[in-house]
């Protein structure tokens, strides 16, 4: 039986055209909560909240690991030789001057700290992510027989000076990264936020 | 009735219904396999029953194992002490993941070797090749699971190597993880893709493999197409019928493979650290990194590449060159069939260019997985370098020395070998 008027081709297209179309928009929206889920959860972000610490028996060449959204960030004193040291030998370091956004604005300086003495820098390797090891002492070391003091990450050989900055020729490409923190005591410091000010 | 006339009846029941015999007499009893087979074509059906052992041994450790980051490492103590033979079914499925690697390498390289990739076979190759990446995944994300120390590092590093990606790179790290720093979360995440996403992958594609193996045929080390010359059936003359001809050999290799399977798996399970690090016997530390962490030997070839690329090119990054360098390495496989241009097949028949880069590419993948294993100094990184030259040189020059060599005339049939 022939049908009663003729296949219009032109219209068939355009609806075959249309109806992909809409199935492709509905296929992209229904990936959405999919992909969302991927994210990280309201649990995971609550645990960026702040945290406190005290520093008050923080000592010389000790390093305190405190844990902030799952990560190491460590906490050291840096002694005002130390600090001398890192404001005048820059020539052996990619980022002497903290170019890179690898640090709030106040900690911008030599010492990339916002206090001076108090260094807060997140233990995470910029190569991979592992967790550098604290060498605080300028003596001779296995990997530099020159070194001035600072982190050495076991897993790629990158290594940071004592503000955390990076070394040229190695496999890390910035500094560490500096978390946003604030001293709300002189012994109380806090870590995940810039304070009020 | 006779039991024969009975088994008759009951099959002529079932095909009526399903093609039973007729998978049957396609896939095995009339399968035609070349006659001259070596050595070389044993793995694939190694790799099957590894396969079948991995799933079943698989689904009994995710009986007993706990997938949270507070629990997973005791629960696979557990496991080990308390389960009864929980030990064995563990041993197992480590052993299995490392036998898994060594069987699809040789696997791998016997399609190199024959040329097995060549037209009219460049869609077996793909879905091999793709079940190789899978695989990959495959042993990673189950690497994570006991969630000792080395299991933690090695998500952490693995994961970073995403960021290094310009622009999105962060984000998308994150995404993956779904925390900022590998956490239960990931452990989580990677422990639906070991159990249910990949081994349905694996298995979807090992079929497509096979499937497409059974369209065109096998090859042969000569690189004979059999096909040429039937016999007044249709039968290619050079053939016998893989059921029970080919298949006695294979379990007979089965054999062999189970002695010295069971030997591993018996006395020496941990594999001298190589199948299991000692370093995982630590539970998870996420604030502190072990002195000296190396990825399984699997993967240590591709990750002395990635230490290799310690110079930024391009305007990119070294740890972006790194991760794309390594990334090539694997997916160069892939595109093998289209960077061939010999007339022939088999390394029998190819020229002394093609015999001396394979050569080449063999001892720049050893050398590598050495390298990958080991602390760098600046020595290894050098050589880490050469030998990186060395594996892409037999893939990027490959349409170069297959066309100026001189190859030697193949047979026409196996008989004249």
């Amino acid at each position: 039986m022939q049908p009663k008027s003729p296949p219009n081709p032109i219209r068939r297209q355009l609806l075959t055209s249309i109806t992909s179309f809409l199935g492709l928009v509905g296929v992209i929206f229904a990936a959405i909560p999919f992909l969302s889920a991927f994210r990280p959860s309201a649990r995971a972000e609550a645990a960026g909240a702040p945290v406190k610490v005290n520093i008050s028996k923080l000592t010389q060449g000790e390093l305190m690991t405190v844990e902030w959204r799952g990560m190491p960030v460590f906490v050291y004193k840096v002694s005002s030789e130390a600090q001398n040291v890192l404001s005048a030998d820059k020539s052996k370091l990619a980022d002497p001057n903290s170019d890179q956004q690898q640090q709030p604005e106040y900690a911008q300086n030599d010492t990339r700290s916002r206090k001076k003495g108090i260094a807060v820098v997140k233990g995470v390797c910029t190569h991979l992510g592992c967790a550098p090891k604290f060498y605080p002492e300028a003596t001779s070391q296995d990997f530099d027989p020159n070194w001035q003091g600072g982190f050495f990450c076991p897993c790629h050989g990158s290594k940071f000076d004592l503000a955390g900055r990076v070394y040229a020729n190695v496999p890390a490409p910035t500094n560490l990264e500096v978390p946003p923190h604030y001293f709300e005591t002189d012994s109380t410091l806090v870590i995940g936020s810039d304070g009020a000010s | 009735m006779t039991t024969d006339t009975r088994t008759k009846r009951f099959l002529s029941w079932i095909d009526f219904r399903f093609p039973l015999t007729e998978v049957f007499e396609r896939h095995l009893s009339k399968y035609p396999a070349p006659t001259n087979l070596n050595i070389w074509y044993l793995f694939g059906f190694l790799l099957i029953v590894v396969l079948a052992m991995q799933i079943v041994t698989g689904l009994w450790l995710m009986m007993n194992y706990t997938n949270s980051a507070e629990e997973a490492f005791s629960s696979v103590e557990y496991i080990m002490r308390d389960v009864e033979y929980g030990w064995l079914i563990r041993y197992m499925h480590a052993a299995g993941a490392s036998a898994f690697f060594a069987l699809i390498y040789l696997h791998m390289f016997r399609g190199m070797m024959y040329g097995s990739y060549q037209k009219p076979r460049e869609l077996i190759w793909l879905g091999g090749w793709f079940t190789y990446l899978i695989l990959m995944a495959e042993g990673f994300t189950g690497y994570v699971l006991p969630w000792g120390q080395m299991s933690f590092w090695a998500a952490q590093v693995i994961i970073s190597l995403f960021s290094s990606i310009p622009v999105v790179g962060e984000d998308l790290a994150t995404w993956i993880r779904g925390d900022y720093l590998v956490s239960g979360i990931t452990l989580s995440r990677l422990f639906a893709f070991h159990v249910v996403l990949l081994p349905i992958l694996l298995i979807a594609i090992v079929f497509f493999h096979i499937l497409a193996l059974h369209e065109i045929g096998s090859n042969n080390p000569d690189g004979i197409d059999v096909k040429k010359h039937l016999d007044e059936d249709g039968v290619p003359l050079d053939t016998k019928p893989f059921f029970p001809y080919d298949i006695s050999h294979d379990i007979f290799a089965l054999g062999v493979f189970l002695i010295i399977f069971c030997s591993v798996v018996f006395f020496f399970p941990t594999g001298g650290g190589y199948i299991i690090e000692y370093v995982n016997y630590e539970p998870a530390n996420p604030l502190s990194t072990p002195a000296h962490i190396v990825p399984s030997w699997y993967y240590t070839p591709f990750y002395a590449m990635l230490r290799a690329v310690d110079f930024p090119l391009f305007g990119l990054t070294a740890k972006f060159l790194g991760f794309a360098t390594m990334m090539a390495a694997v997916a160069i496989f892939a595109v093998l069939p289209w960077l061939d241009r010999s007339p022939v097949k088999s390394i029998k028949y190819k020229g002394i260019l093609s015999k001396s880069f394979l050569g080449i590419f063999v001892v720049s993948f050893f050398a590598l997985c050495y390298l990958g294993m080991v602390p760098p100094t600046e020595t290894k990184t050098l050589l880490s370098k050469i030998f990186t030259l060395g594996y892409f040189s037999y893939f990027l020059l490959m349409p170069i020395y297959t066309r100026i060599e001189k190859c030697k005339p193949v047979p026409e049939r196996v008989a004249e070998v």
